[in-house]
């Protein structure tokens, strides 16, 4: 079967290439997320839903049953699936506009429910697709096309602390790490982690990537990993935010 | 196997909210979503007391937004599920109905009309006509049931969770705040009982089998690349649309055939119409009732024969002339001329519709 | 046709007028007539001038508000201002003696005025608790609606347990009733 070699069986590859920029950070984060749900076995049971966003590429990523939602919508749109149908493994995938910006009421209430469900989002400090604006999580000073003389955050605050509010608001129980797109097998023991939290039924579990957009970075492959590695870092804090208990005795 | 909520055939003395609550446990729902709004509220509360007892699920979601996209995803999964608003919530949740339009998911939703715009009354208006029927960025591919009493507010949300999933069209029961806080008699059934058949549901998500080796995976889309890929998308909803619309459509009759003045009423209001109609026969005045059923699809072959004969239409509502909108659009070429009786937000009594007739001479 | 029956029942918060108008729609309902009942309902939990808008028919009935009532029931300042919309020339209009400083604001065109002294029955001869009792013996002697057996298998009903832990209450809330009756008769001599 494994006719392309190093790629996930739950990859798509009818798909595939898949339709990401040359360099985006999706595809490694996305391939990342297929090698756990491969190493766990629930290809079967997973329900992936993707957010509007370059995340909405996704939609045909995997071979597992995916729903392509609206603008910061797919948080309650796996919460309903998940409440309705508790045996699945319901994995909400979105970018940082999404999840921190027009769903971050969502995001909020589904971590202070400790929903069952697992989240997995992109940080790329930056709205992508709509061609690269200002984004929550974009860094003081940073220029984009909302924020052309960079951005003020006198005027605008600072860079969105995701994975820091969520571990805030969610009961001991929950998941919640950041990683990066720099330390992938780092990433995969997160996002392995969070979905397991959910298989075990536990609790709520969050994890941000650190994700690169050369597209409107406007950057060449040395400058989008040192932005990814030396410049994201100063302000978003790569580790585990918050370990269910059991986990952290192993 | 739990007991079945509604046994048999009874009477019952309650409100309108318990009504739909009961209703959605006859009909087998499993699960409804719901954020606090007046005047729906007491549907969740009846639900929250009554589903435990009968194995069936709530979720108090953060807002109407989250409310109606839960109840996207529980239908998704298989789930006979639903949700209820009101006014400004109605307006939230029209974001969720557009996705369910495009991607034909077969939600239920109730809505209990308050004042309107914005924030207005708790009490009751038809202000949420336009917004039910063509609400969202979409072509109002929904199924509106306007329902004008309990004994319709129970027969109707049983059968909005049949049309929703036997025709994959998102379907609302579009009731008011007078329906929602009043009590009068209601008779409850158990549908089985009156050879109604659940119509089953479908796991959409989450089939049994291995996606890409036992079955190709669902890879359900709402955005497209090209103006060709939407159109043909569009075109097929449309097509398959009124495809089912003439099957779908229900309205009612009084007195329309040798009628010189229709009454065009919905919901709530076809009650002072069919008194007023009483009144002004009464009085010798040949008087007729037109009530669409239907708001979306409207029936429209039927309120054109039903006023071949006549000389005058009175479309009278509780909103400044949205059910007018619908019906000048929906009868353009008849050559009747028509006067609108608006009341917006207000209640609308039998003697004021004689009164306003018997006015015009 | 057999009469139908608009009754506008109006008063403050804690007077207990929804309560009535609900025991009085399931006893009518009860014997088999048409009922309907709707509360007002404001965006206040408490603290407005409450109404409950009740019909009884014996044919279906048509909107659930109505403009003119065939008895209207006031029993607080508030809310002797506040029903007076729904009084014309055919309106019995009832509103308690106690009420002070409404001389100006009584329907002038009501049908019939009474004014019976309920709060003070309540206060000095029963028990203020069953004011509300006393106003729907009242209510079923000016309107006729339900009778008293059925008024009384209705307060059995939704009281019943109170009664059963103390039976002392039962005998309270049935004279309570029939004082309410007879309020209304000796308002009318």
């Amino acid at each position: 079967m494994a006719l392309v070699p190093n790629m996930p069986q739950v990859w798509r590859q009818e798909t595939k290439p898949h339709k990401f920029c040359p360099g985006c950070g999706h595809g490694l984060v996305l391939k990342t997320l297929g090698e756990c749900i491969d190493e766990l076995g629930i290809q079967d049971r997973v329900i992936f839903g993707c957010d509007i966003g370059c995340s909405l590429l996704s939609y045909d990523f995997f071979n597992v049953d995916t729903v392509q939602t609206h603008h910061g919508r797919t948080t309650p749109v796996l919460t309903g699936i998940k409440r309705a149908r508790p045996d699945r493994i319901c994995i909400a995938y979105m970018g940082d506009g999404g999840g921190y910006a027009i769903g971050s009421q969502h995001l909020v209430n589904a971590a202070s429910r400790n929903e069952k469900i697992t989240v997995l989002l992109a940080n790329n400090c930056n709205y992508g697709m709509t061609g690269g604006q200002m984004a929550p999580t974009t860094l003081p000073g940073m220029k984009t096309e909302t924020s052309p003389y960079g951005r003020d955050v006198e005027q605008t605050g600072n860079p969105t602390q995701g994975p820091e509010m969520v571990a805030a608001i969610t009961p001991e129980n929950a998941y919640v790490a950041r990683g990066t797109i720099a330390n992938l097998r780092q990433l995969k023991r997160m996002i392995k982690k969070a979905l397991e939290t959910q298989i075990n039924g536990v609790g709520f579990s969050f994890v941000e990537a650190l994700s690169a957009c050369p597209t409107n970075w406007r950057t060449n492959a040395k400058d989008t990993w040192h932005f990814v590695e030396k410049e994201m870092t100063q302000y978003f804090k790569v580790g585990e935010k918050k370990v269910p208990p059991e986990k952290e005795e192993q | 196997m739990t007991d079945k909520p509604v046994k048999g055939v009874k009477r019952f003395f309650v409100t309108g909210n318990e009504v739909v609550a009961w209703a959605a446990l006859a009909a087998e729902a499993d699960i409804m979503y719901g954020y606090p709004i007046t005047p729906q509220n007491e549907i969740m509360h009846y639900w929250t007391r009554l589903a435990p007892k009968y194995g069936r699920k709530f979720l108090q979601t953060e807002d109407e937004i989250s409310a109606g996209f839960t109840t996207c995803g529980g239908v998704l999964s298989g789930a006979r599920a639903f949700t209820a608003t009101a006014g400004p919530g109605n307006t939230l949740m029209q974001e969720a109905m557009s996705m369910a339009e495009m991607m034909s998911i077969p939600t239920v939703v109730a809505v209990m009309q308050r004042g309107g715009p914005s924030t207005a009354t708790v009490i009751y208006s038809q202000q949420e006509v336009t917004m039910t029927c063509f609400g969202g960025n979409g072509e109002g591919l929904r199924i509106v049931y306007s329902t004008g009493s309990h004994q319709e507010l129970y027969d109707y949300t049983i059968k909005a969770f049949n049309t929703a999933w036997k025709y994959r069209i998102p379907t609302f029961i579009l009731g008011d705040g007078y329906q929602a806080k009043m009590r009068e008699p209601v008779i409850m059934y158990d549908p089985a009982e009156k050879g109604i058949n659940m119509v089953p549901t479908e796991k959409i998500l989450g089939a049994p089998g291995m996606p890409g080796v036992d079955r190709d995976p669902q890879h359900l889309q709402n955005t497209y690349n090209t103006e060709e890929e939407l159109y043909e998308v569009v075109n097929q909803l449309v097509e398959r649309y009124w495809k089912a619309a003439p099957e779908i459509v229900e309205h009612e009759e009084f007195q329309c055939q040798d009628a010189e003045t229709i009454i065009v009423a919905h919901g709530v209001v076809t009650r002072a119409a069919q008194a007023a109609v009483d009144e002004l026969r009464a009085q010798g005045k040949k008087v007729g009732h037109f009530r669409p059923i239907t708001l979306r699809p409207f029936p429209k072959e039927a309120m054109k024969k039903a006023i071949q004969n006549a000389k005058e239409i009175i479309v009278v509502e509780s909103a400044q002339g949205q059910l007018d909108k619908i019906v000048k659009s929906e009868i353009y070429e008849a050559k009747v001329p028509i006067t609108g009786y608006f009341r917006p937000g207000m209640g609308i009594t039998a003697e004021e519709i004689v009164e306003f007739i018997n006015q015009r001479g | 046709m057999a009469k139908e029956f608009k009754i506008a029942l109006a008063g403050e918060g804690g007077q207990g007028v929804q309560s009535v108008a609900s025991i009085i729609v399931e006893a009518a309902n009860n014997a088999g007539r048409e009922a309907l009942y709707i509360p007002n309902f404001g965006v206040e939990q408490r603290g407005g001038v409450s109404i409950a808008f009740v019909q009884i028919a014996d044919k279906k009935i048509g909107s659930p508000k109505f403009k003119k009532a065939d008895i209207v029931v006031a029993l607080s300042d508030r809310a002797v201002r506040r029903t007076a919309q729904y009084v014309d020339e055919n309106t019995t209009f009832v509103y308690d003696k106690a009420i002070k400083g409404v001389e100006e604001d009584i329907p002038r065109e009501a049908n019939r005025v009474l004014a019976i002294p309920a709060i003070d029955v309540a206060k000095n001869e029963l028990h203020p608790r069953v004011f509300n009792v006393i106003i729907m013996g009242a209510v079923i002697e000016a309107t006729k609606v339900i009778e008293m057996k059925e008024a009384k298998q209705a307060l059995e009903e939704n009281l019943g347990y109170k009664f059963a832990e103390n039976p002392k209450l039962r005998e309270l809330n049935f004279k309570a009733l029939e004082r309410g009756v007879e309020l209304v008769r000796e308002a009318l001599e």
